[in-house]
């Protein structure tokens, strides 16, 4: 170790600070690259909204993922690591559609989404009510005892309840259209301003 | 767990091309950290947890670093091999130019070990599985190279040689 500390001063020349212009520059043509070779599992983004900076993140079939910034966008996306797959990289161009139609949803743009959506790190009774999620339309809303009787399970209120706050894709799966019988909101995986935010902005249009 | 590999890029992108220019000089530098990163990517879901994630990227860097030299030599540019400035611009000043150019003028072995041990700081029982000899060689390679630098470089060179 000692001559290392020796000479400290060709380190110090040797290791020149990288700008970051460079280093973004590089990022970017490994992106393009990676795309192109087929090696980016998953791709990510973040956006900022009138709830927060969301995390999109979309493997090739589609968008898997949409995260509030109160879920801990690093700990999501080594979720995503582990579940799908550690081949994830920032690329924001394979979110482009999907931002760009967040975007014009915020700004009473658009009602309906048709982004291309990958549901895998849904399963079984929580991916059907996922499902069914859209089928309720923009500016209306249903209890989670209407949501159970749709999906043909009347006394599976509090599994419905869990599906929509373990949706993958908040707010392009409008779980936030889910309320209470008695009308008041429930909980929300962004948080209850968040459903509230999001609620008004489509009671509004 | 598997941390995503963006995490990688991030934590190791400065110090692999940091390697990278003292292998190859600033101009070459950006390719061979592009075929690093790419080709790490790809074999990434197969190292194991317990791997030394830089070491392994130096690893990768050293073998592409010989594939963009050897393509060079095949393919010789009629440009003078060192850049007056380097790109980037983040190399300034006509001392820096200096040093890059004694960089270059190392055997290769020299070079490679000083990159391995000075910019990217690792052990010398890893730079001896890079070059492939003896721990002792590596050290000597790094010893020989470091006072070669002094000869050539005198100038910015000054303080580890008089302590």
């Amino acid at each position: 170790m000692n001559d290392i500390r020796h000479d400290d001063d060709l380190s110090a020349l040797l290791s020149t600070p990288v700008d970051a212009d460079a280093l973004a520059r590089l990022h970017h043509r490994l992106e393009q690259e990676a795309e192109q070779a087929g090696l980016v599992d998953v791709a990510y983004t973040t956006i900022d909204s009138p709830v927060g900076t969301l995390l999109l993140a979309a493997t090739p079939e589609g968008l898997v993922r949409v995260a509030f910034a109160r879920e801990d966008h690093d700990r999501v996306l080594e979720t995503l690591s582990q579940k799908i797959s550690s081949r994830i990289l920032r690329s924001p161009k394979r979110l482009d559609v999907a931002a760009r139609e967040i975007d014009e949803y915020f700004t009473r743009r658009r009602q309906v989404f048709d982004v291309r959506l990958d549901l895998s790190l849904s399963h079984g009774f929580r991916r059907l009510v996922q499902t069914h999620l859209p089928e309720i339309a923009y500016g209306q809303t249903r209890s989670y005892r209407d949501m159970a009787e749709l999906v043909g399970n009347p006394k599976a209120v509090r599994a419905v309840g869990t599906a929509c706050a373990t949706n993958p894709l908040p707010i392009v799966v409008p779980c936030h259209r889910v309320l209470r019988t008695d009308g008041t909101p429930g909980g929300y995986v962004g948080g209850l301003e968040a459903k509230t935010l999001l609620l008004d902005l489509e009671a509004a249009a | 767990m598997k941390e995503p590999f963006e995490n990688v890029v991030a934590r190791h992108g400065a110090t692999v091309l940091r390697v990278c220019r003292v292998l190859l000089g600033p101009h070459d530098a950006d390719d061979a950290w592009s075929e690093t990163f790419l080709s790490a990517l790809r074999a990434y879901p197969d190292l194991p947890e317990t791997a030394n994630v830089e070491a392994w990227l130096v690893t990768i860097a050293h073998r592409k670093a010989i594939d963009v030299l050897r393509v060079a030599k095949r393919n010789p540019l009629p440009v003078g091999e060192v850049p007056e400035t380097p790109a980037g611009g983040d190399l300034p000043g006509s001392a820096d130019a200096d040093l890059w150019a004694a960089v270059k003028a190392l055997p290769a072995k020299q070079r490679q070990a000083i990159a391995y041990r000075y910019v990217a700081g690792l052990p010398y029982a890893e730079i001896a599985q890079i070059l492939g000899g003896t721990v002792e060689a590596a050290r000597r390679a790094a010893a020989d190279g470091l006072k070669n630098l002094r000869k050539n470089h005198p100038g910015a060179i000054t303080r580890g040689a008089s302590s």
